[in-house]
């Protein structure tokens, strides 16, 4: 599997994560460019069908950025996101398909390092667990 | 009126009784019981209908849908899902004889509750019916084939598969009666569509736009729970919503008709309607309404392993939000590996 590039979709708050993304692209921080960035008003507004559909048509991975806790612009929508992400990967787990491939972090307007860290761990990470299988699922 | 044209109106007004036809694939066959739950408004329809297959009431046989012309049934109504060839067969020549082809029920419009078997294949499904069950008695190991020899000639069964499927996965339907039956008005009203000729434009589902809470009759207010139930763990039954008093209650992710009756007897929904208008994953829809609620009062102040432990109440999420549906998930099997 040397030569397997994983595919992330990022789903990426606006007043946060979104704009520590860009912090990391204009102070020219280096990770991997696997990652499609797409961006919400809000964690919260991911719902659990986008990632399902993001895995569903062959996303290696999905990666779901909002606000720290206590700053999410619209106060609880973070919060939320956590606890519908935590249920969501139960269900996964049920179908043998491994959670870790979902992944929800708090990054800031100022955390661009973080950011790149965060991509650049979840690209190893995916690299390991190699494509994503639901890609060949058929009922 | 010449004796030819009156001949012609005789048969017009035969030709007017509807041909119905009624199948059942991977089923229960309460849906069966459902037709008869109709009552006496059974003989309405046998009065403006003739019945040509109907496998659990009547002697039909196979080659006699065969043998009819295609097009030569008005409605089929098919309930239960795709989990052998028979069935798969069978759909595809109904599909073939009719004008119109109605998925009715939960298990052919979702897949329904056979559907659950999605988490597991044919393999272990046979290792435990027929090889490691405790209660049997099987020395041989054997287990059902789809062809077998023996001196008489070749005995064949149909395969099983490994996945449920709902029948629009094998053939091309017309019509949506959901429910776990679908509920008598609810049959009455497409039969009625039918025998007018008022039918809705292909595809629909015959039911309401709304949720099952919308139909449901205990009170609503704002919804926080600190902590999941089932309904034999209330300590006191109050007259509210179910989610309020901590019982997953899939009411708000559910398409209505049933009039909420399972509210009705004090029991949660358990999402037999499918999912509401628009919304691609009944049990996704659920997930995100459930941990939107669950442990929000002193949410700022929580810290991750509490968190976790408030989702680790929901001991089951395929069979708790997916009862009904998991064919129809946007994941809706298991990954072999
Ligand atoms: S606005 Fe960033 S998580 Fe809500």
């Amino acid at each position: 599997m040397k030569d397997f590039e994983p595919n992330i979709i990022g789903f990426l708050c606006n007043w946060c994560s979104y704009a520590g993304a860009d912090l990391a692209g204009t102070s020219r921080m280096k990770y991997p460019p696997n990652i499609k960035s797409i961006r919400v008003m809000c964690s919260g507004r991911v719902d659990p069908i986008f990632i399902l559909e993001a895995l569903k048509k062959g996303a290696d991975g999905v990666l779901v950025a909002g606000c720290h806790p206590g700053d999410c612009h619209y106060q609880s929508g973070n919060y939320k996101t956590n606890r519908r992400i935590k249920l969501l990967k139960k269900f996964l787990e049920e179908m043998a398909v491994n959670p870790n491939r979902v992944r929800f972090e708090y990054v800031s307007a100022s955390e661009g390092a973080k950011f790149a860290t965060i991509v650049t761990e979840f690209v190893d990470e995916l690299k390991k667990m190699g494509p994503n299988p639901l890609k060949d699922v058929k009922v | 009126m010449s004796k030819k044209k009156k001949e012609n109106k005789k048969d017009a007004g035969k030709k007017k009784k509807l041909q119905l036809a009624f199948y059942w694939a991977a089923s229960c066959g309460g849906c069966e019981i459902a037709v008869l739950d109709i009552d006496e408004k059974i003989l309405d329809v046998v009065a403006v209908a003739d019945i040509l297959f109907w496998p659990v009431a009547l002697d039909f046989k196979y080659k006699d849908v065969e043998a009819m012309k295609d097009n030569t049934i008005d409605v089929c109504f098919f309930n239960g899902g795709i989990r052998n060839s028979e069935q798969e067969q069978i759909a595809k020549l109904l599909r073939k004889k009719s004008k119109v082809m109605v998925a009715f029920g939960a298990c052919a419009v979702l897949g329904g509750i056979p559907g659950l078997a999605n988490v597991t294949n044919k393999k272990e499904i046979f290792d435990v019916v027929y090889k490691d069950n405790p209660s049997l008695d099987n020395p041989k190991k054997i287990v059902p084939k789809t062809s077998v020899k023996v001196k008489e000639g070749t005995l064949t069964l149909p395969e099983f598969y490994d996945s449920v499927s709902r029948l629009d996965h094998v053939i091309d339907v017309d019509y949506y009666l959901p429910g776990c039956p679908p509920v008598p008005d609810l049959i009455m009203t497409a039969v009625g569509a039918i025998v007018e000729g008022k039918l809705p434009p292909k595809g629909s589902v015959i039911g309401p736009l709304k949720s099952v809470c919308d139909e449901c009759r205990f009170e609503k207010s704002e919804k926080k729970i600190k902590e999941i139930k089932r309904i034999y763990e209330l300590d006191k039954f109050e007259e509210k919503c179910l989610l309020e008093q901590g019982v997953i209650c899939m009411g708000p992710a559910t398409r209505g008709s049933c009039e909420a009756r399972c509210l009705d007897a004090n029991m949660p929904c358990t999402g037999c309607g499918g999912p509401t208008p628009n919304a691609l994953d009944q049990g996704a829809k659920m997930i995100s309404a459930l941990a939107s609620i669950l442990g929000i009062e002193g949410e700022e102040n929580m810290s991750d392993e509490e968190v976790e432990k408030l989702i680790e109440q929901v001991v089951d999420p395929v069979g708790t939000f997916y009862k009904y549906g998991l064919p129809s998930a946007l994941i809706n099997r298991r990954v072999d590996k």
